[in-house]
């Protein structure tokens, strides 16, 4: 019979996710069908693959390799961002063609583009995407500002879902600047003056805003459509996506997301007791965001893209205090789940690798950018799995030869003993296609474990 | 005063300094001299930054301060503050790429250094940085990017640069998250950056102040 769950320990926890990631089912629920026994093999070991470099427990029958693109895969297949956003046959076809390519151990899907017509349904201004704001060439990309006011937290720390119904959503997301006028739910309590409630649902605005609502879940699920078949497709091929879902760390959701680069750093100095409240605040419910990602899609790896953490952006003391403590604590309660946390760290950390190392073994699994790989191996390397490291500009303007050189010196520093997995540092759009796959080829020559 | 205003500011006590402009204005003192003041305490900040003291956080504090500073003395200045400058430097996050923060500090360490600065902001095109040489004759250009598409939209800036027949007049220095020596061979500029601090060391150099 199965433990409890309460029962069990960590590692049967994280074990389960694993188990339920070995035996992926289809859209309707059902045992996903495989195209050939073969690929059902290559598959589960793919994953025991992965499994075994993330536990640090056994060494893995070689280092795994995983591409980590950002629109490489649409620019590979010869189509542009714009066409990747709008028309999914194109998106579907180019990300497959990515997969079987370079055949990866561990791959993103094709979510990444994500729906063009969804996006221009609600007028969203925190991205510009391609024929909005950038060109059609071109990927997205973040228009941050100050979408919350500095003396907005009270609002955010009393109630965060209607901070960001009634707020947030009208600043950025035009066709719902009618949300302002929405009621606060949790008024609504009694037969006596319920209806004084409904009344903002009654103002044709508000109405048009629900219209843009329906028109972009619609979109939605068009585009769900072929990713969740591209998902199936590819699984039955032997590829494992590797990410479940993603979840932020609460100073980055401020930062990236609320307040801004600029009106954080100043809130450290002008209200830090309200900037930790809010983080208090936020903690709990970026961990549910992660680990009800990892129950719906049955795997363990959550992703968790990292800001304003990196060398500079804070000083030591101000990551000790504002950024580490929130960001762990995530961690800890997705590892609490069973869930593998997959924070990268984008750019530098160099300075926050002693910080970082303070948490359970074989229990995380880290994306590194251009932190130095042998300095991380002594510290973060100890505790945890990573992956990455392998040059945006090596990948773009190396050569075949010089990138089989830094993965093999990569393989030596960084997978020794275990621990590692080759993939580029940084999420890509450009880089030549025979140095992506040299960097394949390579670790699968040269990462096996004697 | 002027010492405590100079290091208030420097030490990022915002409240006490913004009281201490308050009660010099209201003593009827010159505002461009609290503004040379305020500049000073600006320059410690920049150079508590290259040494590693101050992090980003702290530039950007103290630029606010700076502002709020500005604009308490603005009405009461009767001219134009003239403040001499070392050199002109052109900078601005190329074509295709609208980052700024990389950019935005860079430009806070040429100011605060001493440097005339042009920003032409982010998503630059090409022929804008040819224009703004010409009528500035900035003898060095910063071209920033954070997406490998800045690689090719640096390149093709100092190819306009070199089809104007200006790439003899001005030294190009390039920067940003995903920028290495490689990229400067690639793109043909004359060095690459790897922080704030080696833009301003290298425009140092090509303007001979150092």
């Amino acid at each position: 019979m199965e433990k409890q769950r309460e029962e069990m320990s960590l590692d049967e926890k994280q074990e389960a996710m694993f188990e339920k990631w070995l035996s992926p089912k289809d859209p309707q629920g059902n045992d996903l069908k495989f195209q050939s026994p073969q690929a059902e093999e290559t598959y589960k070991e793919r994953i025991i693959r992965t499994k075994d470099a993330i536990q640090m427990k056994k060494l893995p029958d070689r280092v795994p390799v995983f591409i980590l693109p950002s629109f490489f895969p649409v620019y590979n297949a010869g189509i542009t961002p714009q066409e990747a956003m709008y028309d999914y046959d194109k998106l579907y076809a180019a990300y497959k063609k990515f997969i079987l390519e370079f055949e990866p151990d561990g791959h993103l899907g094709a979510d990444m583009p994500g729906p063009g017509k969804f996006f221009e349904a609600l007028d969203y201004k925190l991205y510009s995407w391609p024929g909005h704001g950038v060109a059609p060439e071109q990927s997205y990309q973040c228009n941050e500002g100050e979408y919350m006011k500095a003396d907005e937290y009270d609002a955010l720390i009393n109630d965060p879902s209607n901070f960001f119904s009634n707020t947030y959503f009208p600043r950025v997301f035009g066709a719902l600047q009618p949300f302002q006028a929405l009621p606060a739910l949790t008024g609504i309590l009694e037969m006596y003056g319920l209806a004084y409630s409904f009344i903002p649902f009654g103002i044709p605005p508000v109405q048009a805003a629900y219209k843009a609502i329906m028109e972009a879940g619609n979109e939605a699920m068009k585009w769900v459509g072929t990713i969740m078949a591209w998902n199936t497709e590819i699984t039955s091929l032997g590829f494992p996506n590797i990410i479940a879902g993603f979840t932020k760390a609460p100073f980055d959701v401020i930062g990236d997301t609320l307040r801004g680069t600029k009106g954080t750093m100043l809130d450290m100095y002008r209200q830090p007791d309200k900037l930790l409240e809010a983080m208090d605040r936020l903690t709990p419910l970026m961990i549910k965001m992660g680990v009800g990602a990892a129950q719906m899609n049955g795997k363990p790896l959550v992703f968790m893209p990292l800001h304003k953490g990196a060398d500079g952006f804070l000083s030591d003391e101000q990551f000790k205090k504002f950024y580490w403590p929130p960001f762990r604590k995530v961690m800890m309660g997705l590892i609490n789940e069973g869930c593998v946390p997959f924070p990268a760290l984008e750019g530098h950390w160099d300075t926050r690798l002693e910080v970082i190392q303070d948490l359970p073994k074989g229990k995380t699994f880290w994306m590194v950018d251009q932190s130095d790989m042998a300095k991380a191996k002594k510290t973060l390397g100890k505790v945890a799995c990573m992956t990455g490291n392998v040059p945006s500009d090596l990948l773009t303007l190396g050569t075949p030869q010089q990138v089989k050189d830094y993965v093999k010196n990569l393989i030596n520093i960084a997978g020794k003993d275990g621990g590692y997995i080759v993939s580029n540092g940084a999420f890509f759009d450009h880089a030549k296609p025979e140095n992506v796959k040299a960097m394949v080829e390579v670790t699968k020559e040269y990462g096996v474990y004697k | 005063m002027a010492k405590e205003l100079v290091s208030t500011l420097a030490d990022l006590k915002e409240k006490e300094a913004l009281k201490i402009v308050e009660d010099r204005l209201s003593a009827g003192e010159d505002p461009l001299k609290i503004l040379d003041d305020a500049r000073r305490a600006l320059e410690i900040v920049g150079n508590r930054f290259a040494d590693g003291e101050y992090f980003i956080p702290d530039l950007v504090y103290s630029g606010e301060i700076l502002q709020i500073i500005t604009d308490m003395v603005k009405p009461k200045l009767a001219g134009a503050a003239k403040v001499k400058r070392v050199g002109k430097v052109i900078i601005g996050t190329v074509a295709g790429d609208i980052h700024d923060i990389g950019k935005d500090i860079v430009v806070f360490m040429l100011d605060v250094n001493g440097f005339e600065v042009y920003d032409l902001g982010v998503d630059v095109p090409a022929q804008k940085f040819v224009e703004k040489i010409k009528e500035s004759g900035a003898p060095v250009v910063g071209l920033s990017g954070f997406l490998t598409l800045a690689y090719d939209s640096m390149k093709q800036t100092i190819k306009a640069i070199k089809d104007a027949g200006l790439r003899d007049k001005v030294k190009v220095m390039i920067g940003g998250g995903q920028i290495t020596e490689e990229v400067k061979k690639y793109t043909g500029a004359d060095a690459y950056g790897k922080d704030a601090m080696a833009g301003v060391t290298l425009a140092r150099k090509w303007i001979g102040t150092s």
